[in-house]
């Protein structure tokens, strides 16, 4: 076997009482893929965290090339030929390619030199990894696969041999995500190492040589890629068995009770989010809406909830019209049956500063079960809050614990047993899964299915391709702004991924 | 991921924490009383004597705490709708308005026990007017509530200037000030109640409106953690998007509270001009406004922490007074200076020792500490 790039020998990490790294053994082969998953809160993020120098280990130790190496600060990493590239890139926005890679590592008091250099290294390691960007254009106006490739570039201009990535899919179109594949091997043959830190499985039995799981904190296995399986996987990453897709049964829609007509929506800057969109959701399926983030699928939701004022159009609910103006409260289409569960839990769809039951009346505040006049009714609201916390399984089952001290899984169910619970005729659901646990999502995807089979319409919006194939009846795609198709649960991935970046097909299916 | 970190127990949170803020204040301010040459042990024995000592000292402290109490409930309402109040000291100065206007009208002819509800609404009401235009024009035109209210508070010093020298002022005064009030406007003392603990009180202004400025933090207490409002202006506090997302009105929220929050400054008017001096005068607040954003930033924002923080100050006031008469090396001036040492270990600092306190804790009894709660489950 070939000799191990990095190598960790029983780092631990503690914060305070938690213990986010115990005694973790890692080894890394040079000139490998490495793959390492787990759920959020396992600890992958911390022990890259140590790797690049952001925290201290408190035992352990780090070597790279075989080597001892005293990593304290991100230069040392760097100097040490270890390069990350982050999950939110750390890039200035209004800078060019090249001002962002020498950023830090200019030679001189004067720029000039600096550039020179950089512009001429930049086309080497354009020849050799296939990637291509055009160094004097501006950050900003890149888009999110291109920006990602200024991330990685600036690693390699710093001479990195060893290049970490975090989550670096999250953002990208499936095409994006090919193409980044692509360079990864690249590298790979020129001799780097990588290592992938993901919770998408799938990516992981894709391109990775080996791939380790961690599980609370510790490193509960090594394997090689091609010897394993998904289901293996994710079995150790959660430590029991997991439903990877849920059940469910036809579906059998009745009348229209959501009904989007010629919706338009602009941003604050007046550029059009949301263009002419129609659609409707029908009692008793889920209608998914597919896209990459940032495609108007947001803004949409918010236009429809009447937190987005809309230029024109028409939406409809049960038949009645909802105000479009900016005007409309949010309260009153609660009343009426409309219920949300919004894509940023952490800043629009709880406080994260409440105690648990405080969230759990969010938006139903002024409902009479709640209040005694003008007073809240406090008993009314903890018991109502230990109700939904035994029936959702929410966990610690403690309604006076603050919000922040949930996991993003537990979070999430608070937000939707409110909203469930509040038995709405319409649920609109923005990236219910975001950030959580393979545990939680399945049963987050069970309630989704429930609700439907309860004869609920449910809108479903989510960048995870896999969430919107399994729980939808139908697809819609969205591309800058507009539907640009529809499709049944069984269309491929690859037919989707087209659609998502924009490539006009023919119809054929509808 | 999510930062994780250690939850202390409540009595480590608000008692343990502040204390050590405190005694670390000290510390410092021990090292500037060493500086300009005197003991500070005896200087620290002189100011906690000088206020708790006998009765007198006791009196005055807890005058100067109401006045405290007031202004630091002002400031803390609004922090909970996010809003940063720095107006309290005009809203106060106006509120000296409604006072003088309540008792120069009706001390001829009302008991104090009416003209004093009177003038706790005259003067609460014309604080919340004070402090309605800047909460009006941040929810709906977007101007900073810290720039409009300090702007206001020169406007505030301005208009209570002329009316002291003119239309309040009685003819033949020479001092800008109005009148003096008759029985109708001054506030029976308290001071019995310390009597009647044993202490001797020769003659000090503390007054029922300590018992108004304790009602009125109990009624914050309830107002924020235990009505549908209070909860709507937390959630708006904590994440604006929040209460959008609720259906909360934004203009709503701050337009009230920020009236609350000028109520409570303007009552802050009643105890120096009714309890005590019994006329209006120019500068009556004299930077009270100000303290009472020490004292809420001190007082965690709630009641019981700001009548604390209150008390704390009320000390200071009066302790500090001893103090520069005791030892004349110790001026004024440098009572300021250890106020501000105190403000800034226990307020600004706040978060100075809480890491190493928690690692403590948690060394000490992880499970205590809160592990439970961001361990292993799903």
């Amino acid at each position: 076997m070939a000799q191990a790039a990095i190598e960790l020998v029983g780092i631990s990490k503690s914060f305070g009482a938690v213990r986010a790294n115990r005694g973790i053994d890692l080894e890394v082969a040079r000139g490998t893929i490495h793959g390492i998953v787990g759920e959020n809160g396992a600890g992958k993020s911390t022990l890259m965290s140590i790797l690049y120098g952001f925290y201290q280990a408190d035992s352990g130790e780090i070597r790279v090339g075989g080597r001892p190496a005293s990593i304290r600060t991100p230069n040392d990493a760097i100097a040490a030929g270890i390069g990350m590239v982050h999950q939110h890139f750390m890039l200035v926005d209004n800078f060019t390619v090249l001002e962002n890679v020498i950023l830090g590592a200019e030679s001189d008091a004067m720029l000039k030199k600096s550039i020179a250099r950089a512009r001429s290294e930049l086309e080497r390691l354009e020849r050799e990894y296939g990637l291509e960007v055009d160094p004097d254009a501006i950050v900003e106006e890149l888009p999110v696969g291109l920006q990602q490739r200024v991330e990685i570039l600036k690693a390699l201009y710093r001479g990195a041999e060893i290049l970490i990535l975090d989550e670096p899919t999250g953002v990208l179109t499936p095409a994006e995500a090919d193409h980044l594949f692509r360079i990864l091997r690249q590298l790979k043959e020129q001799g780097k190492t990588v290592v992938l830190i993901t919770h998408k499985l799938r990516e992981i039995m894709a391109i990775t040589d080996t791939v380790s799981v961690m599980r609370q904190g510790a490193m509960v296995a090594t394997r090689e890629t091609k010897n394993t399986t998904v289901e293996e996987l994710a079995e150790l990453m959660v430590g029991r068995r997991v439903l990877l897709r849920v059940e469910k049964g036809e579906a059998s829609p009745g009348a229209a009770k959501l009904a989007v007509d010629n919706l338009t929506v602009r941003d604050s800057r007046g550029v059009t989010m949301v263009d002419r969109v129609s659609f409707e959701v029908r009692a008793g399926e889920i209608v998914g809406i597919a896209g990459i983030a940032g495609n108007g699928q947001s803004e949409l939701i918010e236009a429809i909830c009447g937190i987005r004022r809309a230029v024109s159009g028409t939406v409809l609910l049960d038949g009645r019209p909802i105000d479009l103006t900016g005007a409309a409260d949010p309260g009153e289409l609660r009343e009426r049956g409309l219920a949300h569960v919004p894509e940023d839990r952490h800043h629009v769809g709880l406080v994260l500063a409440f105690e648990e039951n405080e969230n759990s009346i969010l938006g139903y505040h002024d409902r009479e079960r709640y209040a005694k006049g003008m007073f809240l009714d406090i008993d009314a609201i903890r018991d109502d809050a230990r109700e939904k916390i035994e029936k959702y399984d929410i966990r610690p089952a403690d309604c006076r614990l603050k919000t922040a001290n949930f996991s993003g899984g537990n979070q999430q169910k608070i937000v939707l047993a409110r909203e469930i619970e509040q038995n709405p005729g319409v649920l609109i659901v923005g990236q219910p899964t975001r950030g959580v646990d393979v545990g939680a999502i399945e049963f987050i995807h069970k309630r989704l299915i429930a609700m439907r089979d309860a004869g609920k319409a449910v809108l479903l919006v989510s960048v995870e391709l896999n969430e919107i194939r399994s729980l939808s009846d139908r697809i819609l795609v969205m591309f800058e702004g507009r539907i640009v198709g529809e499709r049944g649960p069984d269309a491929t991935e690859g037919e989707l991924g087209l659609l998502m970046a924009g490539v006009e097909r023919r119809e054929t299916a509808a | 991921m999510s930062t994780p970190y250690a939850r202390l127990p409540g009595w480590a949170d608000y008692g343990l924490i502040p204390l050590i803020n405190l005694l670390v204040a000290f510390v410092v301010a021990g090292f500037v009383v060493l500086l300009v040459g005197e003991n500070p042990f005896r200087a620290a024995v002189i100011l906690v004597e000088g206020a708790f000592g006998r009765g007198q000292g006791i009196a005055y402290t807890l005058y100067y705490a109401t006045t405290f109490i007031f202004t630091g409930l002002s400031v803390a309402v609004a922090v909970h709708c996010g809003l940063f109040n720095i107006g309290t000291e005009g809203q106060a100065y106006m509120g000296g308005l409604g006072v003088a206007i309540v008792c120069l009208s009706f001390d001829r002819m009302l008991p104090w026990w009416l003209t004093f509800p009177l003038a706790v609404f005259a003067s609460a009401a014309i604080g919340a007017l004070w402090a309605l235009i800047p909460a009006y024009l941040q929810a709906r035109r977007g101007s900073h509530i810290v720039i409009t209210t300090i702007m206001f508070n020169f406007i505030a010093a301005s208009i209570m200037v002329y009316l002291l020298v003119g239309p309040l002022k009685p003819l033949a005064s020479q001092a800008p000030q109005t009148r003096l009030f008759l029985e109708g406007g001054r506030l029976p003392k308290l001071n019995w109640v310390i009597e009647l603990f044993g202490g001797k009180v020769r003659s000090a202004p503390f007054n029922v409106s300590f018992l108004l400025a304790l009602a009125m933090a109990f009624g914050m207490w309830v107002l924020v953690w235990r009505t549908r409002f209070g909860y709507e202006m937390r959630t708006y506090g904590f994440s604006p998007k929040a209460a959008r997302y609720a259906g909360i009105s934004e203009t709503r929220v701050i337009v009230l509270i920020m009236m609350v929050s000028g109520a409570f400054a303007g009552m802050m008017a009643l105890n120096p001009t009714m309890g005590d001096q019994h006329n209006v005068a120019i500068d009556f607040v004299s930077g009270a406004g100000f303290v009472g954003i020490a004292v809420a930033l001190m007082g965690r924002s709630h009641p019981v922490g700001i009548v604390l923080a209150a008390i704390l100050f009320g000390m200071l006031y009066q302790g500090g007074a001893e103090l520069a008469f005791e030892m004349p090396a110790i001026s004024r001036d440098m009572i300021v200076i250890i106020q501000g040492l105190v403000i800034l270990f226990a307020g600004a600092l706040e978060h100075m020792f809480r890491p190493a306190i928690e690692a403590l804790f948690a060394s000490f009894s992880p499970r205590a500490v809160g592990l439970a709660a961001s361990g292993k489950d799903g």
